[in-house]
This record gives structure tokens, sequence and C-alpha cells, in this order.
């Protein structure tokens, strides 16, 4: 009973050293529970939807993840309701500006006002000139359904690019279905691309567009490094690097520049050899 | 049962188990206050600190719900009529513990705020500024009038190793580690800017205070309050149980009291001679002030020690 009265007492005093260091033990290792699990969460929930394009000037994303304070400022300043605060839910890190580009695409302002909003510097205020942003890349991915490699002439997402035959040009290949036209495919160039999305809204497809905006993460492979492209190479010697080819004679063809090997009407008509039968013939068109 | 009748006989004196029962015994505090004092003088500092919070909610919804724009942004980052950057002191913390070094005007917005609760007392943005007081108040609320108790409360301190941890985690991870699961600033966005799931949270902290541990989101774990609690030890703005003498221990205080362990001290002169509460987790929310029918408390500077 003292000895009890005492401990009740002592409820006022200072708690017995090895009491107190077991409850702090406790207490510690409950807090470090509840944020490891917080830890591991925003590591599942940093990955970005590829649809979600992050405003212009935006810091690379585990660099934006550390300075964007998820206020809204950039989306209040936003004149076009282009961006959006991520809600929970939405699959991208809850509170984040994004934005989708099928629905509404960044207009690209002059004086950029989103990037001039963020006082924290997620947005990085080193982008003066909206031509030099690089919210995303554009990918013509679906090579099926676009009408312009079906051969017809949409040309919509090139009209709509505000860099227009920079950052999409259409270039005229053979169309080895009809066998006589031309195909005029819209193609993405990289280093003028903003990722502005005017392409993904405005392509003519009922519900999902052929262009897409993606990060670029996603969009761009790594450039090969320890490759050396040939023509380059050529380029900054101002001469071949490997010499003089040898020209081999192609027989019957010896009057035709080396290389091409068309048939001239007013040569030596060859009849096409008769296909010999089997397998391992060898014969290649 | 010897100890139940002795705890009862030294109720209201320096028996923790006293006052342990006694608190729970009270289910409507203020009663007493309502019928001496009335209605409106018995929920001043409550009717005060609604109308704060909800008019700087207003202040932010302004702008998206009718088009005047006095502020933009949210509480964790604002800027007001254009000139007046505000920046939580919180957040800040945390994306500097998460390596990034942010623009001047957060830095100068982190600057206002820290001064200002570091001069106020910290706290004060819990009770005075803080939606999710509105949700936990009504779950204490609810508690009492439902008779609910029991349930396990975490420990007071969890909130400090939790703001370490979450600190250190931040630059684990470089990001704002608390922000992904923050119900402070998930519920004051989803006001301004929508919810999306975000009720869940709020909801679940809603319960949790309702039917697990009594205040215990406000008052154990959450560790922005433990942050803003850490800015209170210079506090000006302190409340004193002035006319302790006056006290008839009636508990209502302690029953309403987000923080009751901080009453202690100042009203029965333990460890301290001076009526003031000085606690750095003291909200000065003005509750007890406001259910007390002996007005013993008042809302004073820290440099008032007179008890009259």
């Amino acid at each position: 009973m003292n000895n009890q009265q005492t401990q009740r007492a002592g409820k006022l005093q200072p708690l017995p050293r090895r009491r107190f260091l077991k409850e702090m033990a406790g207490v510690a290792g409950g807090a470090c529970l509840l944020a490891g699990g917080v830890g591991l969460y925003s590591k599942q929930a940093s990955a970005l939807p590829a649809t979600a394009i992050r405003p212009p000037g935006a810091l690379a994303e585990a660099d934006f993840l550390s300075a964007c304070v998820r206020c809204g400022l950039c989306v209040r300043d936003c004149p076009y309701f282009t961006l959006k605060l991520a809600e929970l839910g939405d699959g991208v890190a809850t509170g984040t500006p994004y934005f989708n580009a099928r629905a509404i695409p960044c207009e690209m302002c002059e004086d950029i006002p989103c990037v001039a909003a963020c006082p924290s510097g997620a947005l990085d205020r080193s982008l003066t000139d909206i031509g030099e942003a690089r919210m995303g890349l554009a990918v013509l991915i679906d090579q099926e359904n676009c009408l312009n490699f079906l051969g017809l002439r949409c040309d919509v997402c090139y009209r709509v690019c505000p860099v227009i035959d920079k950052a999409i040009t259409l270039e005229r290949v053979h169309n080895p279905r009809s066998d006589r036209h031309a195909m005029l495919l819209p193609t993405v160039h990289s280093d003028h691309c903003t990722g502005c999305g005017k392409c993904e809204r405005a392509c003519v497809l009922p519900d999902a567009a052929a262009i897409k905006v993606l990060p670029i993460a996603v969009a761009q492979g790594s450039r090969a490094g320890h490759y050396r492209r040939g023509w380059e190479e050529k380029d900054a010697a101002g001469r071949s690097l490997i010499g003089e080819q040898i020209e081999l004679p192609v027989r019957g063809m010896e009057a035709q520049p080396y290389g091409d090997t068309r048939l001239r009407p007013d040569g030596p008509q060859v009849p096409p050899p008769a296909p010999p039968a089997g397998l391992n013939s060898g014969w290649k068109p | 049962m010897n100890h139940t009748a002795a705890a009862n006989q030294n109720m209201g004196a320096n028996d923790p188990k006293g006052f342990a029962s006694a608190r729970a015994n009270v289910l409507r505090p203020g009663a007493e206050a309502v019928a001496t004092k009335g209605w409106l003088a018995a929920n001043r500092w409550l009717l005060l600190r609604r109308l704060s919070q909800l008019s700087i909610l207003a202040l932010f919804l302004l702008g998206p719900w009718l088009g005047i724009w006095i502020v933009k942004g949210n509480l964790s980052s604002s800027l007001t009529l254009g000139v007046l950057p505000l920046t939580d002191p919180f957040v800040l913390a945390q994306s500097l513990a998460a390596g990034h070094l942010p623009y001047r005007e957060a830095l100068l917005g982190g600057g206002i705020v820290l001064a200002f609760y570091l001069l106020v007392g910290g706290r004060t943005y819990c009770s005075w500024v803080c939606p999710v007081n509105i949700v936990t108040d009504t779950a204490a609320w609810l508690r009492r009038r439902l008779g609910l108790r029991g349930g396990k409360a975490a420990d007071t301190r969890l909130r400090y190793w939790l703001l370490f941890f979450v600190l250190g985690l931040s630059a684990l991870t470089g990001t704002l580690a608390w922000e992904w699961v923050n119900p402070v600033s998930m519920l004051h966005r989803g006001l301004i800017f929508g919810f999306g799931l975000a009720w869940g949270v709020v909801g679940g902290i809603f319960f949790y205070d309702l039917l697990i541990a009594g205040r215990g989101w406000c008052g154990r774990i959450c560790p922005m309050g433990a942050f803003y609690g850490l800015l209170g030890r210079t506090a000006l703005l302190r409340v004193s149980a002035g006319q302790r003498a006056r006290c008839d221990d009636c508990m209502d205080c302690f029953a309403v009291c987000p923080e009751p362990q901080v009453i202690r001290p100042a009203l029965k002169a333990i460890g301290q001679e001076h009526p003031l509460i000085l606690d750095h987790n003291c909200t000065t929310c003005g509750r007890c002030a406001d259910v007390c029918s002996k007005n013993v408390f008042r809302i004073t500077t820290r440099f008032d020690r007179s008890e009259s």
C-alpha cells in the first residue's frame, strides 16, 4: 500500500528512467511506423500518369515534388483554365498542378502567367520564352488510326501546331497500299515541340487522339551516346572519315550511277528472272 | 473500492484520478455558465473563433465562387491583394528538408507567418485558423454528448516524433512528405479547389476523434500542430486563470479543453506561482473562459500575472 502510494504520488515527479525510455521507445516506434507508411505511400503515389502534363517551366518530376507547395497559384493565374490541382484519387500527387491535353491544352501565353505566379520555384522562372518550354513531347502514337497514315489529308495536328513546320512537319512518303499516291505523315521534332498539346486536343478521332503528348521521359529514348553518327562526323570533319568507297560494277548497269539499280526503258531490257521454286531459293524482290 | 472512495473525496484537489473521473462525468460542460452568464457570453470566444475560421475560409472562397480576388491560393501558400505573400512555415520546412530552396516570395511569406505566430502563439493557428479544428471540435462535442468513453489515445508526445520523422522523411524521399496525407491542407485545398476522395481523410479524422480517441488527432498526432506548438514558447497572447480563487472545481474547463494538461499548473499553482498558462500547447482558444461560470479565465498577455 505504501509502495503503491509512493508510486502514484511519483506521477508528478520525473518518471523512473527505465519506464521513461520504454515509453519513449514505444512512441518513437509508433511515429516511425506512421512515417514509414506515409513514405511508402508517397513512393507509390509519386508515379505520374502519362496523360498528366506538368505546367510549363516545371522542374524535373523528382525536383518538382520537392519544391511544389501545392498552393494552386499557378492554377489561379492560368487564363484558359488549363491547369488544375490534382484531387485525391486523380492518380497525380494530390494538390499538384497538371493538365490533360485532350481536355484543355496549354495556350502558350507569351508572358507565362503560371510560372510568374509560382512562389516556390517549382515552376522555374528562368523560362522566359514559352517556345523553350518542354512540358512533354507529342508522339503520333496510333499509326493504325491516324487519318494521314491511312492516306488521307487530315493534317489537323500539323495545322494547329503553334510551332508549325518546326515542331510538326508533314513528311511525304510513298503510299505502298495504293502504290500511286503519297502519304503526308505528321512528324514531331523534339527540338521544337513544347508539349502544349494542341495537336492532341485537335485530333479528329472521336475519343482518344492518335497523337498524344507524353512526358518526355516516356516519349523519348535515351540517346546512344557511344554511337558516332557517320554523317555528323563527316560534316564536322569536312570529309568522309573512312575514305573513298570502292565502287564495284553491277553487270548490265555500268552506264547508270552507282547505286541506281533501276531499269531504264531505253537500256537493255532484262526480263525479271522467273522465281525459282522452293523456300530456300534465296530470291529477293 | 477503497481507492475510488478516496479518489472521489480528493476530487478537484491534486489527485489525477479524481480529475479523470470527474471529467468523464461532464456531459454538458458550460451549462452552468450559460445559466449564469447567458448563452452569448458563455460562447463568446467560440463564436469569435468560428467567425475567424470561417472568414479566413471565406476570403479564400470569394475568388473562386464570386470572382472577388482578395486572396489567391490556399493555406499552404497564398497571395493577398496581389502583394502580400504568405506561406505555411511547416510546408516550407518540409521543402527545405527535401533539398529545395524556394523563391524569395515563399521564404518571405513563410517568415511573415512565422513571425506572426511566434508573437501571437503558434497554436492559435490550430484554434483560430485551421479548418480541421471545426471537424475535431464537432467530434469532441458529439463524443461528450453521446457519452462515449474509452478507446485508445496515442501518447501526447507522438506528434513531436512524427514531426521529426516527417522532416527526416522529406529529406530521405526528396518530397514534401507530410503533404501526401496532410488532412489540414487537404481539407482547405479541397474546399477551394475540389475534394476528390479527400473527404475520406477528413471523415477518417472525425470518426477517429469520435470513436477511438477523444481529441486524438489535434492533441496527439498532427505534426503540423506540433510544429506550431513549438512556436508557442514566446507567445504574447496567453490565457490566465487570474480569478483562480473563485474556482469551484466543476471541471467544465477540463472537459472542453483540447489540451487539458495545460490548465492544471496555472489553475492549481502546481510547479508555478503565477496564474498564466504558459504551456506551448495551449491553443488560446478561450473555451475555458467561455464555459467557466465563475469567470476564472481570461485571454490576456504573458506579462499580466495579476490575480484579479
